[in-house]
């Protein structure tokens, strides 16, 4: 479990996420009109306001959202890589290491994922706006996505059998990084190249803003 | 879906009979090809990156209007059209796409304010406008503005002006302004000039006092302008909202080519918003070109590098208690929100802002075509942007100093729909009012 599977996932996670990435900027050239006007500057700028909290009109609008939804990102990305657990599979396998967060903080950051994640689905179930554009697929894949983090707190407190449990975690947590370059999910990757769109759009050739 | 609406009613034979000709095989062939040929990275990236988040929601006057109807939001809009096509691979009813017609040619402006509030900027516009090509190579437009395409195909304008029409209202304007300006005089075809100054087709039409004020503007600022004679006058293009790419193409081509044909350094255009969209970007990247090949100035831009050049000085500055329109093309399109409110500050002593403003103001329900639709879409038009009459009637103001066209008429139509008694201008209809015409060039009367 920990040998290859592990190996599958981070292969297609990684192999995926980049041969997503080229083959979309390739494509990119067909519709003749991205490249000319690509600007990294005005990329960056809007990329910039888009990763600081309350930056954009939208951000300030909306405060308790964008709160939730920052702290479920951000959260969501440092556990798995700052947990003890992982660290160690890591060093055992590898024989790399890097500082881990204390127990009791992973623990904390794992139970906010969940806490945020459920805020998403209630939000999704409740503002009409949100469900008129949703189907099943949204539901299932924040399932995955939380899965990792549901399982890792019961293999902590070893709620249940461990065994059971930790492969349970592994497999749900090699399933995450797998869908991530073939699903909705991958808008953690095409986040820089819509939004570098579209800053040089408003930015560069129109002179104006996009937040 | 829209179908539970009251508008959807509407009469307009350029939906109702095109559709009776279609099959769901033959709306199939042409989604198919527009997205396999003429789609490629946008469509799929924003297929595969919209997280169905609903945070453009708020962003759209239509759905804020229609009191939050995600029929009406900006990605319930794209649900409707494209997702269903692509879900279906265009395999849908014709009455199906008598909804998503309505949905992509009157219910959206096209603005992209949504792509400011999408944290992944997703161009919906661009989607919409995708619908709208479908939509136009199945013959399924809204009557009106199909007939306005119609008539850039054919005279290359968009109101059917025949040429001596053109060069009459021209000469006709040219009088009129001699009352104010007795050497006034509007170049015809002269070679060389620094400026060619290009319309949309419903100046001559139906607002040509609007050339004449242009005409004492230049002749007062001393510029060395000139208008053409001939087709290629026209900077507007409902083309580009119809789908209708191949005229759009045609139009601007000629446009370009008539200014470099004039020998013009640059080519001013009049207060209308989506002429520079077409113009500047739409235009010539159908045609290939990374720029067009002369440059070309908005009138906010002109007036300000006049004002503030002092080459017009105003005499007395306006005394109504103004609010300003920023027409999406101008602001979201051009960023010039704040060479226009220096231009309405220098002329006008009382000015009150909106809000919000900048690139963030609403859209005026009549441009990106919709207007263009016509009278069988007014009242759904109207209902979908009550948030507009709400904005001015915050202002308190008597007049919306509004430089474009399509706005212009949108807003008269809420001004109207929603009483709020408040007028719409154009700057230039008070540029010449405030303006200080210098004594040489003063009627001697």
């Amino acid at each position: 479990m920990r040998g290859p599977l592990v190996w599958a996932a981070f292969i297609i996670f990684i192999g995926g996420a980049i041969y997503r990435i080229i083959t979309m900027i390739t494509l990119a050239r067909e519709d003749k009109v991205i490249h000319p006007y690509i600007s990294f500057k005005f990329g960056l700028r809007s990329i910039i306001h888009w990763l600081t909290p309350y930056a954009t009109v939208n951000m300030r609008m909306r405060p308790a959202f964008t709160a939730i939804s920052f702290i479920f990102h951000l959260c969501l990305l440092i556990t798995p890589i700052f947990a003890l657990g992982h660290i160690m599979s890591f060093k055992e396998s590898w024989g790399i290491s890097w500082p881990s967060f204390p127990d009791v903080f992973t623990n904390a950051l794992t139970i906010v994922v969940v806490i945020t994640g459920i805020v998403f689905l209630l939000r999704r179930l409740g503002d009409p706006g949100v469900r008129f554009v949703t189907n099943w697929k949204d539901f299932a894949l924040l399932v995955i996505v939380l899965l990792p983090y549901i399982t890792g707190i019961i293999c902590y407190y070893q709620v249940v059998e461990y065994h059971t449990a930790i492969t349970v975690h592994i497999a749900s947590g090699a399933l995450w990084l797998m869908i991530i370059p073939f699903t909705r999910v991958a808008h953690m990757i095409f986040f820089p190249l819509t939004r570098i769109y579209m800053g040089s759009e408003f930015g560069f050739v129109r002179n104006s803003k996009d937040w | 879906m829209l179908k539970d609406l009251p508008e959807k009613q509407v009469q307009d034979a350029g939906i109702d009979e095109g559709i009776k000709k279609l099959t769901p095989e033959k709306i199939a062939a042409v989604v198919n090809r527009v997205m396999d040929k003429e789609t490629a990275a946008r469509m799929q990236i924003y297929l595969d990156t919209c997280v169905h988040c609903g945070l453009c929601n708020e962003a759209c006057h239509s759905y804020l209007s229609r009191g939050k109807d995600p029929r009406f939001s900006p990605v319930g809009k794209v649900r409707q059209t494209i997702w269903e096509l692509v879900k279906k691979k265009g395999l849908v009813e014709p009455e199906q796409l008598r909804d998503m017609a309505r949905i992509a040619f009157t219910e959206c402006n096209v603005c992209r304010r949504c792509s400011m509030y999408c944290p992944f900027g997703i161009d919906i516009a661009y989607l919409i406008l995708t619908v709208r090509r479908i939509c136009n190579l199945l013959g399924v437009v809204p009557q009106y503005l199909q007939d306005t395409t119609n008539s850039h195909a054919t005279t290359l304008n968009q109101m059917w002006v025949n040429q001596d029409e053109w060069i009459d209202t021209l000469q006709w304007q040219e009088e009129e302004s001699q009352a104010e300006i007795p050497s006034l005089r509007i170049p015809l075809e002269k070679e060389g000039a620094d400026i060619m100054y290009s319309v949309i087709a419903p100046e001559p039409k139906i607002l040509a006092q609007l050339i004449g004020y242009m005409a004492q503007i230049f002749t007062v600022a001393g510029s060395d302008w000139t208008m053409p004679a001939t087709d290629g006058w026209d900077n507007s293009n409902m083309a580009m909202y119809s789908g209708d790419f191949e005229v759009m193409g045609r139009v601007e081509r000629l446009h370009w080519e008539t200014a470099a044909r004039l020998k013009v350094k640059k080519i001013v255009m009049g207060e209308c918003g989506h002429a520079f969209r077409g113009a500047v970007y739409d235009g010539p990247r159908w045609l290939g070109w990374k720029y067009p090949p002369i440059k070309m100035v908005h009138a906010i831009e002109f007036y300000y590098d006049l004002i503030k050049s002092g080459k017009i000085k105003i005499r007395e500055k306006y005394k109504e208690h103004v609010t300003i329109q920023d027409p999406c093309n101008t602001v979201r399109g051009l960023g010039l929100g704040q060479k226009l409110r220096y231009v309405v500050n220098a002329m006008c002593e009382n000015f009150t802002d909106i809000t919000p403003r900048f690139e963030h103001n609403y859209c005026c329900m009549a441009g990106g075509g919709t207007i263009n639709c016509g009278p069988p879409w007014k009242r759904s038009r109207m209902l979908s942007n009550k948030v507009k009459a709400d904005q001015f009637k915050q202002t308190g103001a008597d007049v919306i100093i509004t430089p474009c066209h399509n706005c212009h008429s949108g807003i008269e139509d809420i001004v109207g729909f929603y009483n709020l008694g408040m007028h719409v201008k154009f700057i230039s209809e008070i540029l010449v009012e405030v303006m200080e015409i210098p004594d040489h060039l003063k009627s001697d009367s």
